[in-house]
């Protein structure tokens, strides 16, 4: 059939499998957005209030689903204002594809009114990105987009089109769903190699992340775990991968990760490594990481391997695939007296817990894991309250902890929650900070216009806390700019978009307000009162090691 | 530090050398010379790229070259097993003082001159990267007015074509 480059572009979303984008109109999108008026009993359009919130809608949804979530925006300030939304999902693997739209092709490098190089933008946080400069190419160039954006390691990929190939004609005949380049596991000699290094462990320890949600291969890793008798942790990218609950889960790994997996990690003499890429903020000093511990790496991403620590095996291929074939090659392993070690330091942690009572973290996210359900995923943004999520919240099923890991993006939480409700129709949660939660905060008005059902939690301790807490730590207390005392009324702001809201400074009225705000049609905003100087603690100093680790003010 | 040469084949395609340059430059890859052409076929791109480093940011610059979709196929090319060799045009001053000296060295190195004026004298010389320096070296005695040197470029000896490899 003839038809325009617009309607091409949406019939191309649709033959795609999406059944919904984020998005925001503007002139030289305006074409596209005619055709989805047309077609928009196959296609939902979500409207967001700032083109950086549809951007944080569409990662959120391909994080709670795995599909891949598409943003469409306008050229100039539309297509800037995704440029953070994009390198948020491209530091954590998010498939995402993002189409914007650009000025007349006569008319590119001119200057012209809302023009702007976005595929130059952003070239290094994207995949790939294209010019689609012919509109016969272009169907073929947005399944590519596809196909690329979901194949291997996932990420965005940018769709640029001017709007006179939108307006071109063109002949259409849909295809089918592209599928992700075929899965390869690691090469057989490298396997075997790493089989050798595993066997001839006392002390192996697993540590995962990303990857293993992405590669779908939780149970592999599992039964990997059983056959040689080890502990397993993971990066904050991995959580809900693994029930929280695991008898072999010792939780998150890193600068504020559990004191046991990180001191157990330390204390293996093997770690096998699926999906993860030693982050700075999960080893600490390079230099000083893991000495004298044999690295057993899996990655699909062969730049990942050797990129940050010295490894003894390095394994490029998919996760699933690579221990299908290396679990066979190893021997069913028992060790009572590395596990008797680590569950002897996980009781130590366990039972130096929190204990005091009133507004802690602690005990609001205790709340929260009460009234949450299996299946409500649960969206944060960045900071102290991000860290106590990943801490203290529970998980039974995958896919239910949304945050923005690589980048650390204030402000990507709300979005994400509204992204996660239209991937899931389940009722979302957002734990969020006053600092955070003001920067993005516009995107309400989405939440009330489309009645979604998210529940949103302000830690608000008037703060930016935990610059605050470095300041506190290494910085002889000098609050420089992160003391917000702001006169803001979380609440009433909620009203004003429409919302509904309570402020909660007891547990109680936090329990009440919890209870209202799961009952809620819509966003309800939950204003808990927490004090300034509440710290995330275990915290392994930047640059430092196991050894470090700080675990209460004044040590 | 040792100096590696890679051949890169690419698409021919609309802002790919920007594509490989930036990921260079992001990454803070030490390059020193890269050059860039059509091939046999006018779908792919040739870059020979020159860079220093350790064996692990050789396997770093080829991972990340690799992750760019455009990129069809690397080689790494060992000097023993390549042929290379790069072009420079250098313009001397035509001082009768040094005239003969200028022209008895590039004779020694079998540069041509390929421009004679009153002021000036301009020499191309094609040969390996460190003769080339040695060349350069020399003239650096006299008055070099300006010199444009192209990079290397290299191809494996033998029947095999980089074509022969595949991206993954």
């Amino acid at each position: 059939m003839l038809l325009s480059g617009a309607d091409i572009v949406v019939k191309t979303l649709i033959e795609q499998g999406t059944d919904v984008v984020f998005g925001y109109p503007g002139g030289q999108i305006i074409d596209v957005y005619d055709s989805l008026y047309k077609y928009e009993s196959e296609i939902k359009h979500v409207l967001s209030a700032h083109e950086q919130g549809a951007a944080h809608a569409a990662d959120g949804y391909a994080r709670a689903t795995g599909k891949v979530g598409v943003v469409i925006a306008t050229s100039g300030p539309g297509a800037t204002n995704l440029v953070t939304g994009i390198a948020t999902a491209h530091l954590d693997s998010v498939p995402m594809v993002a189409i914007t739209g650009n000025v007349k092709s006569t008319q590119i490098g001119s200057d012209s009114f809302q023009e702007l190089d976005i595929t130059g933008v952003t070239l290094p946080i994207t995949k790939h990105n294209y010019f689609v400069s012919d509109v016969k190419k272009l169907a073929d160039t947005i399944r590519e987009a596809f196909k690329l954006a979901k194949s291997g390691r996932p990420g965005p990929v940018l769709v640029d089109i001017p709007k006179d190939i939108q307006m071109a004609k063109c002949e259409f005949e849909p295809q089918e769903k592209v599928s992700a380049y075929e899965k390869f596991a690691a090469k057989d000699i490298r396997i075997q190699e790493a089989a050798e290094v595993i066997n001839q462990s006392e002390k192996p320890f697993i540590y995962f992340g990303g990857g293993v949600l992405a590669g779908d291969a939780k149970e592999e890793m599992l039964a990997l775990a059983e056959k040689i008798d080890a502990p397993i942790s993971s990066s904050m990218m991995g959580i809900s991968c693994v029930e929280t609950n695991h008898p072999r889960y010792l939780g998150m790994q890193g600068m504020h990760g559990n004191f046991c997996a990180t001191v157990t990690m330390q204390n293996a003499d093997c770690i096998i490594a699926l999906g993860v890429r030693f982050n700075d903020r999960v080893i600490g000093n390079k230099d000083k990481f893991a000495q004298n511990i044999k690295i057993v790496h899996v990655d699909i991403d062969g730049s990942e391997l050797f990129k940050t620590v010295n490894e003894t095996n390095s394994l490029r291929g998919d996760v699933k695939l690579t221990l299908k074939k290396l679990i066979p090659l190893l021997k069913e392993a028992k060790h009572p007296e590395w596990n008797k070690k680590v569950n002897k330091l996980r009781e130590k942690e366990k039972s130096e817990k929190d204990a005091r009572e009133g507004m802690t973290p602690d005990n609001i996210l205790s709340l929260v894991n009460e009234y949450k359900k299996d299946s409500t995923p649960v969206a944060t943004d960045v900071g102290q309250h991000q860290m106590w999520s990943a801490q203290k919240l529970t998980f039974t099923k995958n896919r239910k902890f949304i945050s923005s890991g690589g980048l650390g993006t204030m402000g990507f939480g709300l979005g994400a929650a509204i992204g996660a409700y239209f991937g899931t129709g389940e009722r979302t949660v957002l734990i969020t900070g006053d600092g955070s939660f003001g920067m993005n905060l516009t995107e309400l008005a989405t939440a009330v216009t489309y009645g979604v059902p998210i529940v949103i939690l302000i830690m608000n301790n008037g703060v930016l806390g935990m610059v605050r807490q470095w300041q506190t730590l290494f910085f002889d207390k000098h609050y420089s700019n992160t003391v917000l005392d702001r006169k803001t009324d979380f609440v009433a702001v909620a009203k004003a978009f429409g919302a509904d809201g309570a402020k909660c400074e007891t547990l109680e009225e936090t329990k009440d307000a919890l209870k209202k705000a799961f009952s809620h049609n819509g966003p309800f905003v939950i204003d808990c009162k927490i004090d300034k100087d509440e710290f995330v603690f275990p915290m392994l100093p930047p640059g430092g090691t196991a050894n470090d680790i700080i675990v209460k003010v004044g040590e | 530090m040792e100096r590696y040469i890679l051949a890169v084949l690419v698409r021919n395609q609309f802002g790919v050398l920007n594509r490989v340059t930036s990921m260079f430059r992001r990454r803070q890859f030490n390059i020193s010379a890269l050059t860039v052409s059509e091939t046999e076929s006018n779908e792919f791109s040739r870059i020979t790229v020159t860079f220093d480093g350790d064996e692990q940011n050789e396997q770093q610059l080829i991972n990340q070259l690799y992750k760019l979709p455009d990129v069809c196929s690397i080689r790494e090319l060992h000097k023993e097993d390549a042929v290379s060799c790069e072009l420079v045009l250098i313009k001397m001053e035509n001082n009768p003082a040094f005239r003969d000296d200028i022209l008895t060295a590039a004779k020694a190195f079998e540069a041509k001159t390929v421009d004679y004026s009153r002021e000036a004298i301009v020499f191309q010389l094609t040969a390996d990267s460190l003769k080339i320096d040695e060349f350069i070296n020399l003239m650096r005695d006299y008055t070099i007015l300006e010199i444009c040197r192209t990079g290397r470029v290299s191809l494996e000896k033998g029947g095999t074509t980089i074509r022969n490899v595949t991206n993954l």
